[in-house]
């Protein structure tokens, strides 16, 4: 057996395998997945000298800690944390090494939610369908990390990223999301579209990797009835029945039937799995390309 | 046909009807697989064909929308056969919804045959079309917390088979020991958009 692994000591409230996740699937159902804020699984995977495809964890609010069991390169990036190796204090957002037995404590995010911690070679389970992410809303991949959970590593590809330290986005303290409105903004009245993109919103703690969930003044339709089942994006704003316009993240439906009123742009997705429930977030209405 | 946008990178076609609908994904598919189009999800439903990963999304409405697509290419492999127990829970409100007995239930579902109009809600869910307008039944006024994998189920047009155990609130009229969703299989669906599928009753209904 190898000793290129990780043991899990301590999984956090949501700890998950993410990688780029399964696009080209979603006609059977199965969504894309995937790092919920993709530039900073690319970044920490970039310090530790990992191909952009490897994968890495995920943490949710409050970290998680593992063992390696071989010496090995990690870095911690995304929502910014306490990093601990082997009880010292290390730098959060640069590679650091990690020697055979020692114990990395990702620490409860000061900032945002989600961390990615990167370990050179990458972490190795299964791929379902090309992808090792955790698909929470499908049940693919592997399940969320338990203490015990043995992951075991690739072998390292590239030699860790000579730098001090990587610039990265701050979590957003108040979030504005840019918007095409579309594809059936048309079922809204035109003062629910405006409160959409006038009013504040805050992010819902009921969000998770399928949606942000917002808390805010409800939508009115401007037609009742029921839409037929359709494609969704990430970045969809659908809006349920209760008026709450909810933005479906890497783990959502491929198809559903609550009309999407507008869309984000992708550009601030990442900053939309960073922010927090309570956060006030604004929709600004743009155009389309050429449009 | 008309194309609504979605975003920067995707729009949606919207059919004139559902067979339009078929025919446009068939023609999204044949256009991909030639090299005119690029686009990394082709998503069809009830009556819209989702393209995601789309460069110029605005340049390729006009383009999509042009043309009225030929209608799609039967199917010409067999169709996939389910044997299932007709014995589910909700036969009989099934049974009282179409005025007719519980062994005619089963007799008409089996007798009908599907076609897989789109997937989604869980890999390998299919919705499969086929039952004619006055067959049509409501969903459960309350979802079940646990619907069994395998649950052969209806709701409004649709016939469906749970992958695996999930909440739902469709009509339950039957099981089928065939395995939906199998990621180790090549293919891991086993019913995908266009399928034939039949049902077949085994045992007693």
């Amino acid at each position: 057996m190898t000793d290129r692994a990780l043991v899990v000591v301590r999984a956090g409230a949501l700890t998950t395998v993410q990688d780029r996740g399964r696009p080209g699937h979603a006609h059977l159902g199965v969504p894309r997945s995937g790092a919920l804020d993709p530039p900073a699984a690319a970044l920490v995977n970039r310090l530790v000298g990992n191909s952009p495809d490897a994968a890495v964890l995920e943490t949710t609010l409050d970290g998680c800690a593992v063992r390696a069991r071989s010496a090995v390169t990690v870095a911690v990036g995304g929502a910014p944390c306490p990093v601990r190796v082997g009880g010292r204090p290390a730098p959060w957002g640069a590679p650091v090494r990690v020697a055979s037995g020692e114990v990395l404590q990702v620490g409860t995010a000061v900032a945002g939610v989600r961390s990615y911690v990167a370990v050179s070679g990458g972490v190795a389970v299964e791929p379902v369908l090309g992808s090792r992410a955790t698909d929470l809303l499908s049940g693919l991949g592997p399940a969320p990390l338990t203490d015990g959970t043995v992951l075991p590593l690739g072998p390292p590809t590239a030699a860790p990223a000579r730098l001090d330290i990587a610039p990265q986005p701050a979590p957003p303290a108040g979030l504005v999301l840019r918007v095409t409105l579309g594809p059936r903004a048309d079922w809204f009245t035109p003062r629910a579209l405006g409160e959409l993109t006038s009013r504040t919103y805050r992010v819902s703690p009921a969000s998770n990797r399928i949606g942000l969930r917002t808390e805010g003044p409800a939508l009115e339709r401007a037609r009742a009835g029921e839409l037929p089942s359709e494609g969704m994006v990430w970045g969809a704003v659908q809006v349920p029945p209760d008026g709450l316009p909810l933005i479906f993240l890497a783990d959502h439906p491929t198809t559903g039937g609550y009309p999407v009123v507008a869309v984000v742009h992708p550009a601030d997705l990442p900053g939309a799995a960073q922010a927090r429930p309570g956060t006030p977030l604004r929709f600004v209405a743009v155009r389309g390309t050429r449009r | 046909m008309r194309a609504l946008p979605v975003g920067a990178h995707a729009l949606l076609v919207e059919a004139d009807s559902a067979e339009q609908a078929r025919a446009l994904h068939a023609e999204l598919l044949r256009r991909r697989a030639a090299g005119s189009l690029s686009a990394r999800e082709i998503v069809p439903a009830a009556r819209t064909v989702l393209l995601d990963g789309v460069d110029d999304p605005v340049r390729r409405a006009a383009e999509l929308t042009a043309t009225e697509p030929p209608p799609a290419p039967e199917t010409t492999s067999a169709p996939v056969e389910l044997p299932v127990h007709y014995d589910g829970p909700d036969l009989a409100e099934v049974a009282a919804h179409w005025g007719v007995s519980v062994r005619e239930v089963a007799e008409i579902h089996a007798g009908t045959e599907f076609t897989v109009a789109f997937c989604g809600f869980a890999p390998g869910f299919g919705y499969l079309t086929g039952l004619p307008e006055h067959r049509y039944v409501p969903r459960r006024s309350t979802p079940r917390t646990a619907v069994p994998a395998g649950s052969v189920a209806l709701a409004g047009p649709y016939t469906g088979v749970y992958p695996r155990a999930s909440p739902g609130g469709w009509q339950l009229i039957g099981r089928t020991d065939a395995v939906l969703w199998d990621t180790a299989r090549e293919p891991a669906a086993l019913l995908a958009p266009g399928t034939r599928v039949r049902f077949t009753p085994v045992g007693a209904a």
